[in-house]
């Protein structure tokens, strides 16, 4: 059944050969001539209009935190729009394939689909997303300069590029895996898998996850010493809590993946035995530590978003957020407990039914905090005027979608119903329930609130909203048969069907997520109009929403060194605190800023990185052997650069903040004759 | 039915659907209306579930809806009161009220999870209907080849592929296995499932109640042919079945040997249903010990010679080449050459299914909720050495002293 | 209900709600916690090679065992060498509080002599073992052997090539701040890979001999 055996490596290009590019697939080919023209297009104009010297030097080299966030932003809406095309695809399929029908996939093709999906939706699409926000916002909300490890920012950023390059590499030279999102052993070990699809998925995410941790770390560190004098831990505004704890999380659990990971490849590449049937090897080993990775990595996705909503509530309700100090200790309590539920993954694993009702249980008290966050949320809109811009349309549809999703949740931690709806199409309803509704829409939440501090104008409500109700409808209409199938016994990862009355369930199915493709594209119509129509849209307090928190207290876009001089907070809710006791922006003054330089060292070391995965993926080992060389020198290399910062001279500050001093004026000068 | 209650959902969108399930078993839910007693309380176990959840789901979301629209700007009527972020008492009732939910959730779900292991010997065969002493379970061992199921009947002495046979209200003890990867044996008329792995044994105790044809399946993906991985489930009155067995007993496939397993558990796809009228007794033990190739240590050897402290030095060369590719068409290649090695038996004895400790019937006394053990405490049903060790049992019987009678 | 969020200062005189007199950040203030994270998640990855280790470490799948491997005394001289060596990272940071440049380096080459002797009885026990087939492809138990015991001696390797490139740039810069916390960053690492071996040494080898 494997399309092509794999061919014996040789010396020069390993076992990379002609075979390896996917000829024989039309959807691949055309896939691949539109992605070479369009990826031609975008060079010609480039170059056409000479961008290629400030991208380099403004944005790939940069060490600001804020063009880094929007690098990742960026690297997350691609990675999103290949994703959804995936689960098109596979809507599609499942759609036609009934009654003797194979369908347009063959399994080759299809399995590798939904197990990039999985992959690329987790890893290259929700992980930037969350990556990107948390670096735009937090050191803005802290009242820093920047993060505490510029360089290793934006290191990170291209380790995760790399990955994601090097998934889409999969595409067109050679396959992806064909195992699951999770590459469960025996299956992806070199007995079954020989191919080089899982060593496609095992290199992405290692360079993926070298990038992630070491953003883990930047941002704790960032957090814990960077503060604005006067922010103790419980005057950090929620997000930033939020983003902690997600921090924390990644720290303490992308190692176990990149071990668990790493032993899967020895296992590959060595013939070692951990995962293996014979030797002595134990498959379950690998589920459990992946799981013990992955549940976290669940809450990690979830908890920034749970930040989110916490800031667009209070401050669209025009109200201090309820309940700040049990928001924190249940996010606290969620990091925690997080660490002790993995094993619900697997209850049908037959674990005994004292170890399975110890974990569905600890399962179901992960709600109970998360319960608490959503009666907070609510009692912050209680007496409030709450205004309905699309950031808070995002919270109210996340808020009533997002209980759905939570409840079935708990009803698949109760481990003699998982054993009915496990693996089934209600667990894909399920998670994709919290994940649409509560990482996604959380994340859309954020683009709206946050779009006019990174750019300095509002978007565009009309397109926002037919996005919203796209979506939301969408959602249902996608999500909702699934649950229905999950009970009628429909497993997933199916190609084909026997039933023919489960077709009406996957076409509706398939129509939701056409939907839901209509609500992506009218979002992304939303970014172009809005940026087509900047002028109008312009927001020039840097502070659009009536904002709470430190990031509305400059200019929108921030300068790059943030905040002229640091703030000092006194409560809660700092910048509201500023503007209710009326506080003075100091005006004269000024000094020099001491400003991380930018490097191309990331670029460079991310891109050897890629290099060593791609010939580790096709055996290339003499390529393997230099880029490793490479790596440990340019990495050696840049620790002989000792100059790695700069002052902006305090000249230069005191005409950035005189242009904003003007410009406040004048609003407020034209706010008086508008009130008279 | 589904049509209507998809039209009401998509007005009444943000309503709790999940309310209106029980309705819905009607209409081909075969998880909320299955033919199995065990299945049929698992499915009933959900909808009081999601009933108990539903208390505090449906007033959250009526708040929302409430709270959305009683305070919108708009609403100048409406008390506004930024600076009230605090209130012991109302957080008090935050935190009580999902507790409390989920204290009872909880207690619901120790008991069930106990009562529904699917390791413990059936109590009834439905509601009322206890299981009488002196009524043996139907055996029958399943092993998930790629990408087919193998069905052995130690008690009849025959074998089927992707055909179950079983009759009516009598309990099935199943013993569960996998040749290549995972898994999961799923009959969703008939219980929940279990996942089927390679040199494990995992169990299941079921029932169907109905007669009829069914559908199982594997529920964990296998590969490129797990979508075909179907097979039919006909669940036959008494007489029916025995004749079933006879007809299996006088099919021309003949005996299911060590030879001919081999030859079947090459992957191949949408397998038609065959019958082998006589199946080697020692097949299944063999398959769960991932020995059935001539001249493999057996896993239940191989624990015991590292229980004994391993085959020192001299063990180091006992590797032999895997003459025989099991995987050919699954593509190993030079690149896999590593798993093209197996550990040389010392001397291949499979044990027989009568000497394991787990051959020892489980005590099948009826079992109640109040006889359910405290966490912590002993059970009250001893088992035996293996059936309470999950999968891990094939691995870990040999280390244990050969048949430990338990009653 | 509380109402009022005043902080004392708004009593008196006007809040202070910007730094104008700022005092600098020292450069590099943040790496040491930084680099004690890194640590901890590094630790996450022995955690989890020991566990595996402890999974599948009595897997012999019918071949040797600790008992027939280890040389006991061997493995002594090794710890041996690891646990020196920390002695004299230990000497060179005192080198470095009394800013004595030619100290420092001398101990840290010192140093970096005993990881070397490490690595190489490491390397002979490693070439020993493959010499008698008993190679991580044979069991679980040896993957993962080879797999702890090797991370931990990549580990020292890449510590070794960094302390070159520190004395490098130590004898090119001398004792400035960034080469001083360089210096205390290396020591923790050494240290860290110092408390690994401890495990290692009790964990595999020790009791392996007692199993």
């Amino acid at each position: 059944m494997t399309p092509h055996p794999a061919p014996v490596a040789g010396p020069i290009l390993g076992r990379l050969s002609l075979d390896a590019i996917p000829l024989h697939e039309p959807i691949l080919i055309g896939t691949f001539i539109a992605v070479a023209l369009g990826g031609l297009a975008v060079i010609g104009l480039l170059t056409r209009f000479r961008l290629w010297g400030y991208l380099w030097s403004e944005w790939f080299t940069t060490v600001d935190h804020k063009r880094i966030g929007i690098m990742y932003m960026i690297l997350g809406l691609v990675m999103f729009l290949r994703g959804f095309a995936d689960a098109i695809m596979m809507r599609l399929q499942q759609a036609m394939a009934f009654g003797g029908s194979e369908g347009y996939l063959n399994a080759h093709h299809y399995d590798q689909i939904f197990t990039a999906h999985g992959v690329i939706m987790i890893f290259f699409v929700a992980m930037p997303f969350i990556t990107g926000l948390m670096n735009y916002i937090v050191p803005l909300q802290i009242g820093a300069r920047d993060v505490s490890f510029p360089f290793l920012n934006n290191f990170s950023f291209w380790m995760t590029t790399a990955g994601a390059v090097l998934t889409m590499v999969s595409l067109f030279i050679g396959e992806y895996a064909q195992t699951g999102w999770l590459a469960y052993p025996p299956l992806s070990g070199i007995a079954y898998s020989p191919n080089v699809g899982v060593d496609y998925y095992i290199w992405s995410l290692q360079i993926a996850g070298v990038g992630t941790t070491l953003s883990g770390i930047n941002l704790i560190v960032t957090i814990l010493k960077l503060r604005a004098p006067g922010m103790g831990l419980m005057k950090m505004p929620v997000f930033t809590w939020t983003s902690l704890c997600a921090n924390i999380l990644i720290v303490a659990s992308f190692p176990v993946l990149t071990a668990v990971l790493a032993l899967l490849g020895l296992d590959r590449y060595a013939g070692t035995n951990f995962f293996t049937n014979d030797f002595g090897g134990s498959p379950m080993m690998y589920v459990n530590l992946i799981w013990i990775w992955g549940h976290p990595e669940v809450y990690i996705l979830i908890l920034p978003l749970f930040g989110v909503f916490s800031e667009v509530t209070s401050t669209f309700s025009g109200k201090r957020l309820f309940g700040y100090t049990s928001m924190v200790y249940a996010t606290v309590c969620i990091t925690i407990l997080s660490y002790v539920v993995w094993l619900h993954h697997f209850f049908t694993m037959g674990s005994g039914a004292s170890v399975n009702s110890f974990f569905g249980i600890t399962t179901m008290v992960i709600s109970i905090p998360t319960g608490a966050k959503l009666f907070n949320w609510l009692f912050t809109m209680y007496r409030g005027r709450i205004r309905f811009d699309l950031p808070m349309m995002w919270t109210i549809a996340f808020m009533l979608t997002f209980v759905v999703g939570g409840m079935t949740g708990v009803l698949l931690a109760v481990p003699p119903a998982d054993f009915v709806l496990h693996n089934s199409l209600f667990l894909v309803a399920h998670f994709h329930n919290v994940i649409i509704g509560g990482v996604l829409f959380g994340l859309f939440a954020a683009i709206n609130f946050w779009w006019p501090k990174a750019f300095g104008f509002k978007l565009d409500v009309f397109w926002g909203k037919i996005s919203f109700w796209c979506w939301v409808v969408g959602f249902w209409l996608a999500f909702m048969p699934l649950y229905i199938l999950g009970l009628m016994g429909v497993t997933r990862r199916m190609r084909v069907f026997d039933d023919g009355s489960l077709q009406i369930f996957f076409m509706i199915a398939a129509f939701g997520a056409v939907v839901i493709g209509a609500g992506i594209l009218a979002m992304l119509v939303q970014f172009a109009v809005s940026i087509w129509k900047r002028d109008q849209l312009r927001d020039e307090t840097g502070d659009p929403w009536n904002g709470r928190t430190l990031e509305w207290a400059t200019t929108s876009p921030p300068p790059d060194y943030n905040f002229a001089f640091t703030p000092v907070i006194h409560d809660l809710d700092a910048w509201h605190d500023m503007k209710e006791r009326g506080h003075q922006r100091p005006v004269t003054g000024f000094r020099d800023i001491h400003m991380p330089s930018s490097t191309g060292a990331g670029v460079i070391l991310s891109g050897l990185a890629l290099v060593m995965g791609f010939a580790l993926v096709w055996h290339i080992w003499w390529l393997v052997g230099a880029s490793f060389l490479a790596i440990i020198g340019g990495a050696i290399m840049h620790t002989f650069n000792y100059k790695r910062d700069f002052h902006i001279p305090a000249a230069t500050v005191a005409a950035m903040e005189d242009a904003r001093t003007e410009q406040l004026t004048l609003l407020q000068s034209r706010h008086l004759a508008g009130g008279a | 039915m589904a049509m209507s209650f998809l039209r009401s959902t998509a007005r009444f969108r943000l309503l709790p659907v999940l309310t209106l399930l029980p309705l819905l078993s009607g209409c081909g839910m075969v998880v909320l209306d299955p033919a199995g007693d065990v299945a049929r309380q698992q499915g009933n176990l959900i909808v009081i579930s999601t009933l108990l959840m539903l208390t505090i789901i449906i007033p959250v979301m009526a708040l929302t809806i409430l709270f959305a629209w009683r305070y919108r700007a708009a609403n100048k009527e409406a008390t506004y009161r930024p600076d009230w972020d605090h209130s012991t008492q109302l957080e008090l009732v935050i935190w009580a009220a999902p507790l409390l939910i989920i204290i009872c959730l909880g207690a619901l779900t120790w008991v069930a999870t106990h009562l529904l292991d699917p390791y413990r010997p059936l109590a009834r065969t439905a509601p009322g209907q206890a299981v009488a002493a002196d009524v043996t379970p139907l055996e029958v061992n399943v092993v998930a080849l790629d990408w087919k199921w193998l069905f052995i009947y130690p008690q009849q002495g025959i074998a089927t592929v992707n055909e179950l046979a079983v009759p009516v209200d009598r309990p099935i003890r199943f013993r569960i296995s996998a040749s290549s990867v995972m898994n999961s044996f799923y009959v969703p008329a008939m219980a929940g499932q279990i996942y089927a792995m390679p040199g494990m044994e995992t169990k299941l105790h079921a029932v169907l109640n109905q007669p009829g044809n069914f559908t199982g399946f594997s529920s964990n993906y296998s590969g490129a042919g797990f979508s075909n991985m179907r097979f039919a489930v006909k669940s036959l009155p008494a007489g029916e079945f025995d004749q079933w067995v006879a007809r299996a007993k006088a099919s021309p496939e003949g005996m299911l040997d060590r030879q001919t397993y081999l030859q079947l558990e090459r992957p191949s796809e949408k397998e038609p249903a065959r019958l082998f009228a006589a199946v080697d007794p020692e097949l299944f033990d063999a398959v769960v010990n991932l020995c059935v190739e001539p001249g493999k240590m057996c896993m239940h050897d191989m624990m015991s010679v590292d229980a004994a402290g391993g085959g020192g030095i001299a063990g180091i060369h006992n590797v032999q080449q895997v003459t025989y590719d099991k995987f050919a068409a699954r593509g190993s290649t030079e690149i896999a050459r590593w798993s093209m090695r197996q550990v040389g038996a010392f001397c291949a004895t499979p044990m027989n299914t009568g000497i394991r400790p787990d051959g020892v019937p489980t005590d099948p006394a009826p079992l109640t909720g109040a006889g359910l053990s405290l966490p912590g405490s002993t059970p009250v049903l001893p088992r035996t050495a293996l059936n309470d060790t999950g999968p891990y049992s094939a691995r870990s019987y040999s280390t244990r002293p050969a048949a430990t009678p338990v009653s | 209900m509380s109402t009022t969020h005043i902080s004392p200062a708004a009593e008196g005189e006007p809040v202070r709600f910007y730094e104008l007199e700022e005092h600098a950040h020292p450069e590099g203030h943040s790496t040491m916690l930084g680099f004690w994270i890194y640590l901890m998640s590094d630790c996450l990855i022995f955690a989890i090679l020991f566990a595996c280790y402890a999974v599948l470490g009595a897997n012999y799948a019918a071949g040797p065992s600790p008992k027939d491997l280890f040389d006991l005394n061997l493995i002594a001289i090794n710890t041996a060498m690891l646990l020196l060596s920390s002695l004299t990272y230990g000497f060179a940071l005192i080198g470095l509080q009394q800013n004595r440049l030619r100290l420092v380096q001398i101990w840290l080459a010192v140093t970096g002599l005993f990881g070397a002797a490490f690595l190489g009885i490491e390397l002979y026990e490693f070439s020993h073992l493959i010499h008698l087939e008993a190679t991580p492809q044979r069991s679980a138990f040896l993957s993962a052997f080879f797999t702890l015991v090797g991370t931990h001696g990549l580990h020292v390797t890449f510590g070794i090539i960094w302390l070159v490139t520190l004395l490098v740039q130590l004898g090119r810069h001398g004792l400035i701040p960034a080469n001083k916390r360089r210096v205390m960053c290396l020591s923790m690492f050494w240290h860290f890979l110092d408390v690994i071996w401890i495990g290692v040494f009790t964990f595999v080898y020790l009791m392996g001999a007692l199993r």
